[in-house]
């Protein structure tokens, strides 16, 4: 599966690894629903930290998309709950 | 995933369809996806020298405030040797001031520093997909029919137009980065225009308003130990010829040479 960090890259992630960052994911989305920004920090920046340890960078004159995007690690506690709420990063 | 991950990758794909349906003859839609391409490639080249101007604008104010940190510091001695404890009081907390805003500028220049950096990378990655995606182009104009050929372009050019998206909005979060810089550099310019860093000996006697402001903005315990290590240094400068910069208590010596 192919992830991007939003402004940084693409990893490559086995299947398996695929499920960890599903967890990861719904951790952080528990606490951005839940209105806790520290603990919504914590666990987003275990989420990069797991994608850039465990996936391979993608070559750059590869030309797949990725199947998910992960915003970009400086994201704050604001624009993750706008992203939550389906605003988004990037404005229309 | 119905994740943070997840919508980001919704969004962004819905864009890029949209970009793709545009054009409906697949050559006509590999040469208006190029162009686009091109063009963003372009635009990361000036958002990159944007991003070096600033730096450059904070540099040099940087080096203004350098300068007028050591300066006041100057005024701030030449005051208390000669007796008047007051104006050197003023000239350290605006050497204070001076000094806070350069560690916020310190800051601000290895931020811009860094996200140069990040988008001169993203400059390079893009460029290396869309060299990749010229060559492919061609591949698909020469041989594919043309209801292949849709299927190839959307794969190529969905791995492109993420990539486009992404620098896009590494750009985007880029410059408003240095627009919250821009402004705050603004500050620092109005303080100068208020004559904040300014000579101090040509002050009056009195205090202004930005006198007060500056002695809130400025912390006290500092400037009161920067002050009593500067009595000291002078104090023990000029023990040998005791009495004529009034070390410490001035006034009592002073009077006394008067008369």
């Amino acid at each position: 599966m192919i992830v991007r960090i939003a402004t940084e890259g693409q990893y490559e992630l086995t299947e398996g690894d695929a499920e960890v960052l599903n967890e990861l994911d719904n951790h952080a989305v528990a606490a951005c629903e839940a209105g806790d920004e520290e603990q919504f920090k914590q666990a987003f920046k275990e989420l990069i930290e797991f994608v850039r340890k465990t996936g391979q960078p993608v070559a750059e004159d590869r030309l797949d998309a990725s199947d998910v995007i992960i915003p970009p690690p400086d994201v704050s506690f604001t624009e993750a709950q706008a992203e939550f709420s389906g605003e988004g990063l990037i404005p229309g | 995933m119905p994740g943070l991950s997840g919508r980001m990758s919704v969004v962004i794909k819905s864009k890029i369809s949209k970009l793709l349906d545009r054009a409906e003859d697949p050559a006509e839609t590999l040469e208006y996806s190029y162009q686009k391409q091109i063009e963003l490639l372009q635009n990361v080249k000036k958002g990159i020298a944007d991003v070096v101007t600033s730096k450059k604008r904070l540099q040099l104010q940087e080096q203004k405030l350098r300068d007028q940190v050591v300066k006041l510091d100057t005024q701030a001695r030449q005051a208390l040797a000669a007796g008047n404890e007051d104006l050197a009081r003023t000239a350290l907390e605006r050497k204070n001031v001076a000094q806070t805003e350069l560690q916020s500028l310190d800051t601000q220049v290895a931020q811009l520093e860094q996200q140069q950096e990040q988008l001169t990378a993203s400059e390079q990655k893009l460029r290396a997909k869309i060299e990749q995606f010229r060559s492919r182009k061609e591949v698909i104009k020469a041989q594919y029919s043309a209801a292949e050929a849709q299927v190839k372009i959307s794969e190529a050019a969905s791995g492109v137009g993420e990539e486009m998206a992404d620098v896009g909005l590494a750009m985007q979060r880029a410059l408003d980065k240095t627009e919250n810089m821009k402004a705050r550099a603004d500050a620092v310019q109005e303080l100068e225009a208020a004559g904040t860093f300014e000579d101090l000996t040509q002050l009056g006697a009195g205090e202004d308003d930005i006198d007060r402001q500056l002695r809130q903005l400025s912390s006290s315990s500092e400037v009161d130990s920067e002050l009593a290590k500067m009595k000291a240094e002078l104090g023990a400068g000029s023990s040998p010829s005791a009495g004529e910069l009034g070390a410490g208590s001035g006034e009592s010596a002073e009077q006394g040479q008067a008369s």
